[in-house]
């Protein structure tokens, strides 16, 4: 029976190993500054330039989706936690928390598709950066009602006994207890908004140029969705990119989690700062 | 007027003083509670209002009938659904036992020192991308499952596996998918595991059970809501992956078949890959967009009934 389970585990971890390391394989040798900030050449099919479009493209619209999501979901944690962790609008919020971070997220694309490209006319985006930021929304409040439960109740207590009001002791000693545990679940839902592929489809749309920074009107590229065109073409310049951008953006998210994993790991000192 | 009260949870609580800015900060926290059941129906709403045209065009037919054909503004989704229940399936066969066996040695046989990286490890699969899996699938594992895998099979002269193997297909799809729901089964079923209280494993070893007797008599039957919990996450993951299989499955709408190496396509991939084609036709556009509210609808109910088996037991997962 051991020798199944070890098996079921090779099962697993084989391919993930293959998939590092075909990732690095094909794409190291793409790997440039340039690749990181040029756009693709004027014809696709010529070897050179890169995927800085979806660089760019990414970096916004995740920064977007954290501006917008980040707030509301340590709000929204802070209720089910501080307030009335047994109430109705606490219990149906945080199952419904759950059972949406189970939803496509291709359709999270549709609604946005629905409520922002059909009234606007236009792909754009900050509608991609929306959709991002549906998208992590529930993993945010998720992880900070954790974080905000590992607060010792003590702190609480001492800080309402000095007579401060309850709302400055959330603001001032309970969310800066709770930071490494928030940032936590903030970078995580930074990685996973940042691989997401099909919401952007039908938000962002895509595009081969550079959209200026300050510019969230125009259709834009994110590195998935230039991994995504590049690799369904025939020419091996553009399957080239497509392999070196996979690396850039795996490169990302592993890194992501990884500092996330270390900050939760730090916290061992909670209470103590 | 004493200074403190005991609040609900047994917390000690400032009295309010009529101050607003306590009163207008709790207003600020409850209303962005809200906003999470405000967007999930907002969602169905307007999604459905955006997809009505093609309701009334189709009527139930939208997922009863077979026969989607977009210049005869003909939408019968039904080979959509078909081809996700499949690939699911598919992936459920080969995802779950492979699963279960990984959490079980994770948590129950391997030491702590291998144990946890392994856990570790196995976890960054749920960080891979899918559109890192797409372009894997395409370019290593398709060769690969069609010259070593598939040939030989459909040699075999076994009923669900015709002679002809282009790699894009059902069998792919669902081997890929098989992947991605690994980590999400496995970590819940370690989770689920941890949970068995330690003195029913010491009451099976000490009656002279062996770890495997030890683990069918205690582990098992105690986690079978959790695990059944878990693999309804797992499948509502894979009813739900779009862009892995839209490279995978091959995009052929229409496809109803027992055959498991034909071309298909599945309800979120042939949204992803026909949208661009239906931007300037609002009939079609509907159509796609009712194919994601039926696909939002299955999504809810699964994962709403995982979420409530696992809340019933009283775990966190």
């Amino acid at each position: 029976m051991v020798g199944a389970m070890i098996f079921a585990v090779l099962l697993a971890v084989v391919p993930l190993c293959l998939i590092l390391a075909d990732v690095i394989a094909k794409g190291i040798h793409g790997l440039s500054v340039s690749f990181l900030t040029q756009p693709e050449p004027f014809v696709a099919t010529l070897t050179g330039g890169g995927f800085g479009a979806g660089v760019r493209g990414t970096i916004k619209m995740v920064a977007l989706g954290t501006i917008v999501s980040v707030p509301i979901g340590v709000l929204a944690a802070v209720y089910l936690s501080e307030y009335q962790p047994r109430g109705v609008l606490a219990t149906t919020v945080r199952f419904f928390s759950e059972v949406m971070t189970g939803i496509p997220s291709i359709f999270v694309g549709i609604f946005v598709f629905t409520v922002v490209v059909l009234e606007t006319h236009s792909f754009s985006s900050w509608a991609g950066g929306l959709a991002l930021g549906i998208l992590m929304l529930p993993v945010i409040v998720r992880t900070s009602e954790e974080a905000l439960r590992l607060v010792p109740e003590t702190l609480r207590e001492a800080s309402l006994a000095l007579g401060v009001r309850r709302w400055r002791t959330i603001m001032s000693v309970i969310l800066p207890t709770a930071l490494p545990g928030i940032t936590t679940g903030a970078l995580l839902a930074v990685a996973r908004a940042a691989g997401e592929t099909a919401p952007l489809l039908l938000t962002a749309f895509g595009n081969t140029l550079l959209v200026p920074w300050t510019s969230w009107n125009a259709p834009e590229a994110s590195l998935t969705l230039q991994i995504f065109t590049d690799s369904r073409s025939p020419f091996p310049a553009q399957q080239a990119r497509a392999w070196t951008g996979a690396l850039v953006l795996i490169a990302g998210v592993l890194i992501l989690s990884l500092v996330a994993r270390a900050v939760i790991s730090r916290r061992a000192g909670l209470g103590r700062r | 007027m004493s200074a403190v009260k005991t609040g609900g949870a047994g917390r000690l609580v400032a009295q309010q003083r009529g101050r607003p800015a306590d009163a207008l900060f709790r207003f600020a926290t409850a209303a962005c509670a809200s906003i999470v059941l405000i967007l999930l129906a907002g969602m169905l709403i307007r999604t459905t209002i955006a997809a009505w045209p093609a309701f009334r065009h189709e009527g139930i037919g939208l997922v009863t009938s077979n026969n989607w054909n977009p210049n005869t503004n003909s939408f019968g989704g039904l080979s959509f659904i078909y081809g996700t229940l499949v690939i699911s399936v598919i992936a459920l066969i080969l995802g779950v036992p492979t699963s279960i066996l990984i959490a079980l040695y994770v948590s129950e046989v391997a030491p702590p020192r291998l144990g946890t990286p392994l856990g570790w490890v196995i976890d960054l699969l749920a960080a891979v991308p899918s559109v890192v899996y797409g372009l894997w699938g395409v370019f290593v594992l398709v060769p690969f499952l069609t010259n070593d895998v598939w040939t030989p099979l459909s040699k075999s002269g076994f009923p669900l596996f015709s002679p002809l193997a282009s790699g894009r297909d059902f069998a792919t799809a669902g081997v890929i998918l098989a992947l991605m729901i690994i980590p999400i089964i496995s970590a819940i079923c370690r989770e689920v595991f941890r949970t068995v209280p330690a003195d029913e494993r010491e009451s099976a070893l000490a009656l002279g059970s062996t770890r495997w007797e030890m683990i069918k008599l205690a582990v098992l039957p105690r986690s079978r809501p959790g695990i059944i919990a878990a693999v309804m996450l797992g499948f509502g993951r894979a009813v739900g992956e779009t862009i892995a299989v839209a490279y995978l499955i091959g995009g052929v709408p229409n496809k109803i078949t027992d055959d498991l190496f034909s071309q298909g396509s599945s309800i979120a991939a042939n949204i992803a890959l026909q949208f661009n084609e239906a931007a300037s036709l609002p009939l079609f556009k509907a159509a796609l967009i009712g194919l994601g509210v039926v696909l939002f609808i299955m999504t809810l109910i699964i994962n709403v009934t995982a979420r409530a088996i696992i809340h019933r037991r009283g775990q966190a997962a």
